[in-house]
């Protein structure tokens, strides 16, 4: 007994191996971890995200500008949209006299601004590198309102502690932490390069910041509400990292 | 290969005594950290493959890349898509590196870094050893429990595995650490390193795993259950 049993687990073993090696070899090509492992791994994620908003990520510290004179020529700056990619063409937007951007939520004064009632709220302009997930990088001036300006006219609520982008594109939409909304070089950007934003890069709005990755920059903004529990996102929701800070 | 002196010789009366050569710490983080830089590597490839050039968008990096706008194969990836393969990476990152400072911290507490870091004293015995390798010198020359190259070797994987991290951290967060991507020369070009430490590591283990089998092929052994029968002694 003794000399054979360890004999044929060692055999069965080494069967196994044979077998379960090379196997799960092939399997793990271009595997995203499968039913079991793929939630976990985006769990995982989550200690990521608290780790970049937590730990790595300052409200203080400043992205780099760049001179004008290093922008990307704008026929190398990319521009997708979902609808884009879905029908060949980008967002349509009505009558942009009709258009509003909605701002709700947990706020004590919800509003609608029109595009000309942002464009007479204080501006900012920059010149800096947007970083997609994909990894390529381009640098492009972008004019808006400071979101942290919209943030003290609607007066959000005390339990309000995220923030939902929502856009007329195919239902894209961004949901961020309280803290990067409110960095100084986070807005609501209506200009590229000196000239009104293109359908190509979300018009009439956008949001834009160059502490954050490119998906994180909801386009064709129709609205923003704040939130108690934290919203997803388009891309979120099927697993890219929620943070998304650079 | 001969048995040569410097080296303890098979003895006439039989077999090489049996000796402790890895302890179990090294082991672990040794094979932990291969299966860890396989995944590493293959998330790595999926990630890449999103954007498969680099330089900022227009500005091509002039720095060679054989690769270049070439997909990777499917084999090599792990992931999926983009998503499951930044998942991957940004979850083996984690052991990777803890694995990493445990054999460090294990190293340097033990005294084993003695046999393992390559200092300026091994220049000249590890010129010795190239000479002997490309045959122009015939002894082997006399070594403690690694010759020279192999504490360059040793050395050099610690320092790419290090340089892997800081590359990585550079690219992952390059406006929060911008001041570690501009020590690398800006996110673009520290990208370019991030890559080239792939295949530094794909390089550095074909030799590795090349001359374990040709030079010592006890050793292997050696770092599965810590016992060695080999030719070369296990202490300096």
């Amino acid at each position: 007994m003794t000399d054979r049993i360890p004999s044929l687990t060692r055999r069965d073993f080494f069967r196994l191996g044979a077998v379960a090696g090379p196997a799960s070899i092939v399997a793990a090509c271009g595997w995203d971890g499968g039913p079991i492992l793929e939630p976990r791994l985006r769990a995982f994620s989550r200690i990521n995200d608290w780790v970049g908003e937590k730990v790595l990520f300052s409200p203080r510290r400043m992205a780099r500008e760049y001179p004008v004179a290093a922008r990307t020529s704008m026929q190398n700056f990319p521009a997708y949209s979902i609808t884009y990619n879905r029908t060949g063409s980008f967002p349509v937007l009505g009558d942009l006299r009709d258009w509003r951007l909605e701002i709700g939520g947990l706020v004590k004064n919800p509003v609608r601004l029109s595009l000309q009632a942002l464009e007479t709220l204080p501006r900012l302009t920059y010149t800096v590198k947007h970083h997609c997930v994909e990894g390529w990088t381009a640098i492009a001036t972008w004019t808006g309102v400071p979101l942290s300006t919209v943030v003290a006219l609607v007066q959000p609520k005390p339990e309000a502690r995220y923030l939902r982008f929502d856009s007329f594109d195919s239902g894209y939409y961004n949901g961020w932490d309280l803290t990067s909304a409110m960095h100084p070089q986070t807005i609501l950007a209506y200009a590229y390069n000196d000239r009104p934003l293109g359908m190509n890069h979300g018009a009439p709005l956008r949001l834009y910041s160059p502490v954050k990755l490119g998906y994180k920059l909801t386009k064709y903004l129709s609205g923003l509400a704040f939130t108690r529990d934290r919203p997803g996102g388009y891309w979120e929701d099927q697993g890219y990292p929620w943070f998304g800070g650079v | 290969m001969s048995s040569t002196s410097g080296v303890p010789a098979e003895g006439l009366s039989g077999r090489r005594p049996l000796v402790k050569r890895y302890s179990g710490v090294v082991r672990l983080a040794h094979w932990l950290n291969a299966v860890f830089l396989l995944g590493m590597i293959a998330s790595g490839l999926q990630i890449y493959n999103a954007y498969a050039h680099f330089g900022l968008r227009g500005h091509p990096l002039v720095l060679p890349n054989p690769l270049d706008g070439n997909p990777i194969p499917q084999w090599a990836r792990l992931g999926g898509w983009l998503a499951g393969g930044l998942n991957w990476h940004f979850a083996l990152a984690w052991p990777f590196v803890i694995t990493g400072l445990i054999y460090l911290g294990f190293l340097a507490l033990s005294g084993e870094w003695r046999s393992l870091v390559f200092r300026p004293r091994d220049i000249g015995p590890a010129i010795q050893m190239q000479l002997y390798y490309l045959r122009l010198r015939k002894e082997h020359p006399p070594q403690g429990k690694h010759n020279a190259l192999q504490k360059a070797a040793y050395t050099f994987i610690v320092v790419l595995g290090a340089l892997a991290t800081l590359t990585g951290f550079a690219i992952y967060q390059p406006v929060q650490l911008a001041w570690l991507t501009s020590l690398f020369g800006g996110y673009e070009l520290t990208r370019y390193w991030h890559f080239l430490a792939v295949w530094l590591f794909v390089g550095f283990t074909l030799l590795h795993v090349a001359l374990v089998f040709l030079v010592d092929p006890a050793s292997l052994r050696g770092m599965i259950s810590g016992w060695y029968r080999g030719r070369f002694p296990s202490h300096d």
